[in-house]
């Protein structure tokens, strides 16, 4: 309970930041003055050497757990180092960085919403998927409603909590509706996966189509059941070095580290498919 | 000819009606206030407003958000006058506490509120699940949980207001009604409301422009539904994911639509008092 | 006018215990309040028509006083009788007594006629039949183009006038007010007293009336309650007080040099002489009463003489060596507070200061003939 608590408060804090950031651009402000990187400056002019200073990734809220532990293994490697994350829903963070705000890495959990970025020429380089996710349906722990299938969830007196089609769950979750021809009217949309997953977990709904890693990542609070139909809606998440980086080094180090055996062995961890 | 003579005589007039570093700050702080809804403005596409107006899904999360911060309102001024009368009027053991309480969902975050809302009257909740069984009433997902969870938010606004009031009116004007043989409750409608008027008034206005503005409880706790709980906050949220400019123009029309209510309703005291 | 009783001066009325039967007519009060430091503790009794002053210095324990009447302030103790009924435990909007607050307190949302309507209404009356009442009762007052003005378009004494016909509009069997002159003006005072004085005089039941003003209280009232430290220090007529004050407030309030002391035939030897000693060789004053034992004596200050040198062949009994303590105008007069063989206060023409050189400090003899003071029993 306890753990939970932290996590989502973390979580909440930088989709405000960026929200912030983004009304700062457009107020016309620059946003690129912002301090505590200043010491990404020095370290972008010589990136051949070891990366030291801080790294600020900007990642899918998914990619929360994982990229964390990867984040602290990463200091390790490299003593000096520091590495700040901002998670949140990717269009969110793809806005944020779109209005100037000032990262290094961006981990997008779609295709689409990494291409606002590149489409704004703020990409280093052509993003490259390092995992992928698929969806899966949470339901109540010991599945109480014996689901077994998308088709399932359309039954009546079922209270299923979807993603918001315009973010990326919901965009996914619709996908494979339609490739299983089915029609199913939610009590909600909710505005990210985090917050559809909590409505089964505080067990007011009674299934939510989430991300696979989601279902990993809460435990015993929710039963995971998988369906045929996400294969069709399988999201790439895509990683990318971003032009403004104020420290490149770091950058490239972490973005090496994430794709490398360890990352990937973490990453599945969680509940990712290799891409 | 005569703007030469005048100006120095406005500059001093302004002045000495208020001494400069009152006015600097002053100034500094109305301009804080307004140069993001100036911004706002400015970056509005002005050109994809027509869409946004015609579009029903617009008028549907409007018409929503109104009736709920409206019905909201109306929830708090029914509890909230009565719980502030209490605070302010009737010495009990604990009254610091219970204030400190009632303005508990100020310094809350509404996300947590909206948590502990469905911890409290969800289905599963400590007071919901016997809803649920005795009754069979779910709140969660439903336009009544939009409406609890802005009342939620939106009724400290007006409970201290109103508390404020009343602590500031003459208690004597309740004792002077007694005397002339009205109870204490003739004595509450028929003069101390009267008299706090101006103080409740204040009160709802703050409490149902909070109501309008109202995101992180409601969402949490009533989730997201077009035209049964999807409020206009809601649906600038989501339009701000795909379509940021689109989520400007809505700003606006909940904007324009707060500020006619407002400056309306105020017009409408300012006659009546 | 007739009086039920008259109170002792230790304030206790008897027959007064509880369970007792109150008088059948008026008002049988005995008021305890108890807040700690402070205890009041004040017997009131009067037949209807009367019109009763309660007067005393501030903290006193008037306003408490008259809140208990009204219910506003529970009893500790003691016991209320209105009529024959005991009111103890009745709260304040059950019982028919009538307030009228010392700064009104008419509501101010409603028109003067509503506000006088008001109380009506609470006991029953319809909307037309209470406005009837209330139009009728203003017009008494002649009020009646005010009606429809708002408590803060009127005038100090119209404002006066609204909130006693506000305050008889339930047909009290009490009526209170509470320093009822105190928020006008001197000018507007005049005319007000004069007004409030024939309506009270045309009031059937029972008024009590709160002023820390002797003029105020002399005028309206036909009998006084003095009240000191929350207890009943004189009772009786204007001009009983008046004249026979028991304690220095009153003595004070009514212009008057006041002593106590013991007295022997037509001398009377003071208590607590300003030299001190405490022997008994204090001040004596010569009166024209034959009194023995312990009493009062008054005189006004105008009845001193003052005199540079001691006067050799003056047919005052009465002489002191005095200093000068203290100088004001007082109207025309000079007003002198003197210390020394008697502490009293003189009144002298100012021609009369002139010649004496009169400055603080100064040394005079103060003379008094006996036929001016008077001497009654303590």
């Amino acid at each position: 309970m306890m753990t939970r608590h932290i996590r989502r408060t973390r979580r909440t804090v930088p989709v405000a930041a960026a929200g912030a950031a983004a009304l700062l651009a457009l107020t016309a402000c620059s946003s690129s003055d912002s301090g505590g990187l200043s010491s990404g400056s020095s370290a972008s002019a010589s990136s051949s050497r070891e990366p030291s200073g801080t790294v600020t990734v900007f990642a899918a809220a998914s990619l929360e757990e994982s990229f964390t532990t990867l984040g602290e293994e990463f200091e390790e490697r490299h003593p000096g180092t520091e590495v700040t994350f901002n998670f949140g829903g990717s269009d969110s963070l793809a806005s944020g960085i779109t209005s100037g705000a000032p990262a290094d890495v961006f981990a997008a959990a779609s295709t689409r919403t990494m291409k606002i970025v590149t489409d704004a020429g703020l990409a280093d380089g052509t993003p490259a998927a390092f995992v992928r996710n698929e969806l899966e349906i949470a339901t109540l722990p010991g599945n109480p409603d014996g689901i077994s299938s998308l088709k399932d969830l359309t039954g009546s007196g079922l209270k299923v909590v979807l993603c918001d089609e315009k973010v990326p769950c919901g965009a996914a979750a619709q996908k494979a509706l339609e490739a299983g021809g089915l029609e199913l009217t939610p009590v909600s949309y909710e505005q990210d996966v985090k917050s559809a997953l909590t409505k089964v977990e505080l067990k007011e709904a009674d299934a939510a189509v989430v991300y696979r890693t989601d279902v990993r990542a809460a435990g015993d609070k929710v039963a995971g059941v998988t369906f045929p139909e996400s294969a069709d809606a399988v999201n790439d998440y895509p990683i990318t070095l971003l032009k403004d980086a104020p420290n490149t080094a770091a950058a490239k180090a972490f973005i090496e580290l994430v794709r490398s055996d360890e990352g990937q062995r973490v990453l599945t961890e969680a509940g990712f498919r290799k891409p | 000819m005569t703007a030469p003579h005048l100006t120095p005589r406005a500059r001093r007039r302004a002045g000495r009606g208020a001494p400069l570093p009152l006015l600097v700050p002053a100034l500094l702080g109305l301009a804080f206030l307004v140069l993001p809804l100036v911004a706002l403005l400015i970056r509005t596409p002005w050109g994809d407003l027509p869409d946004q107006l015609t579009s029903p899904e617009v008028w549907q999360a409007l018409r929503l958000s109104l009736v709920c911060a409206t019905a909201a309102t109306a929830v708090s001024l029914v509890l909230g006058i009565p719980l502030a009368w209490l605070l302010a009027r009737v010495e009990f053991p604990g009254r610091g506490l219970v204030r400190a309480l009632v303005t508990l969902p100020l310094v809350l975050p509404p996300v947590v509120g909206g948590v502990a809302l469905l911890m409290a009257l969800g289905r599963n909740g400590v007071v919901g699940q016997w809803l649920d069984s005795w009754f069979g009433i779910t709140i969660p997902f439903t336009t009544a949980g939009v409406v609890l969870a802005e009342a939620f938010v939106a009724m400290p606004f007006l409970v201290i207001s109103v508390e404020g009031t009343l602590r500031a009116a003459d208690p004597r004007y309740e004792e002077a009604a007694t005397t002339l043989g009205a109870s204490r409750l003739t004595a509450f409608r028929r003069v101390t409301l009267p008299l706090i008027a101006p103080g409740i008034a204040a009160g709802a206005v703050l409490a149902w422009a909070r109501a309008l503005g109202e995101f992180g409880a409601t969402i949490t706790f009533a989730g997201n539904f077009p035209g049964r709980t999807q409020t206009m906050p809601l649906a600038v949220y989501l339009a701000l994911q795909s379509d940021p400019e689109a989520a400007i123009a809505l700003s606006l029309v909940l904007l324009t639509v707060s500020i006619a209510v407002l400056a309306g309703l105020r017009d409408r005291w300012m006659t009546a008092s | 006018m007739t009086h039920t009783g008259k109170t002792p001066p230790d304030g206790t009325v008897p027959g007064t215990a509880a369970g007792g039967t109150p008088a059948a007519e008026g008002l049988d009060a005995h008021l305890v309040v108890d807040r700690g430091a402070f205890r009041l503790d004040v017997a009131l009794r009067a037949a209807p028509g009367d019109v009763v002053a309660l007067l005393g210095p501030n903290g006193a324990g008037k306003t408490t006083a008259l809140r208990a009447l009204a219910g506003l302030v529970p009893l500790d103790g003691g016991r209320l009788g209105l009529d024959g009924r005991l009111l103890d435990r009745t709260p304040p909007e059950s019982r028919p007594v009538g307030v009228v607050f010392q700064d009104y307190l008419l509501f101010p949302h409603l028109s003067a006629l509503d506000n006088v309507a008001f109380g009506p209404r609470c006991h029953g009356a319809t909307k037309a039949e209470a406005r009837a009442l209330a139009a009728a009762l203003l017009e008494r007052m002649g009020l009646a183009d005010h009606a429809g003005a708002k408590p803060r378009k009127l005038s100090g004494g119209q404002a006066q006038r609204v909130a006693l016909a506000r305050a008889l509009a339930t047909r009290p069997r009490l009526l209170l007010l509470d320093e009822p002159l105190a928020a006008l003006d001197a000018r507007t005072r005049l005319d007000v007293r004069a007004q409030l004085r024939r309506h009270l005089a045309d009031f059937e039941a029972v008024a009590v009336l709160v002023t820390h003003d002797p003029l105020d209280a002399m005028v309206l009232a036909d009998r006084l309650v003095v009240i000191e430290h929350g207890h009943v220090v004189q009772e009786g007529t204007p001009g009983d007080v008046a004249r026979r004050p028991r304690t220095d407030y009153i003595a004070h309030l009514v212009g008057l040099n006041l002593y106590q002391g013991r007295a022997d035939g037509h001398t009377v030897h003071v208590d607590g002489s300003d030299d001190g000693t405490g022997t008994g060789t204090g001040p004596v004053i010569v009166t024209t009463e034959d009194l023995t034992g312990p009493v009062f004596v008054a005189f006004p200050p105008g009845a001193v003489t003052l005199h540079r040198e001691r006067p050799a062949a003056s047919s005052a009994r009465n002489q002191w060596r005095c200093e000068v303590t203290g100088m004001e105008a007082h109207g025309d007069q000079i007003r002198a507070d003197l210390t020394g063989g008697l502490r009293l206060t003189a009144d002298l023409t100012t021609v009369a200061a002139a010649e004496l050189g009169l400055h603080p400090g100064a040394e005079v003899w103060a003379t008094v003939k006996a036929a001016q003071t008077h001497a009654y029993p303590a």
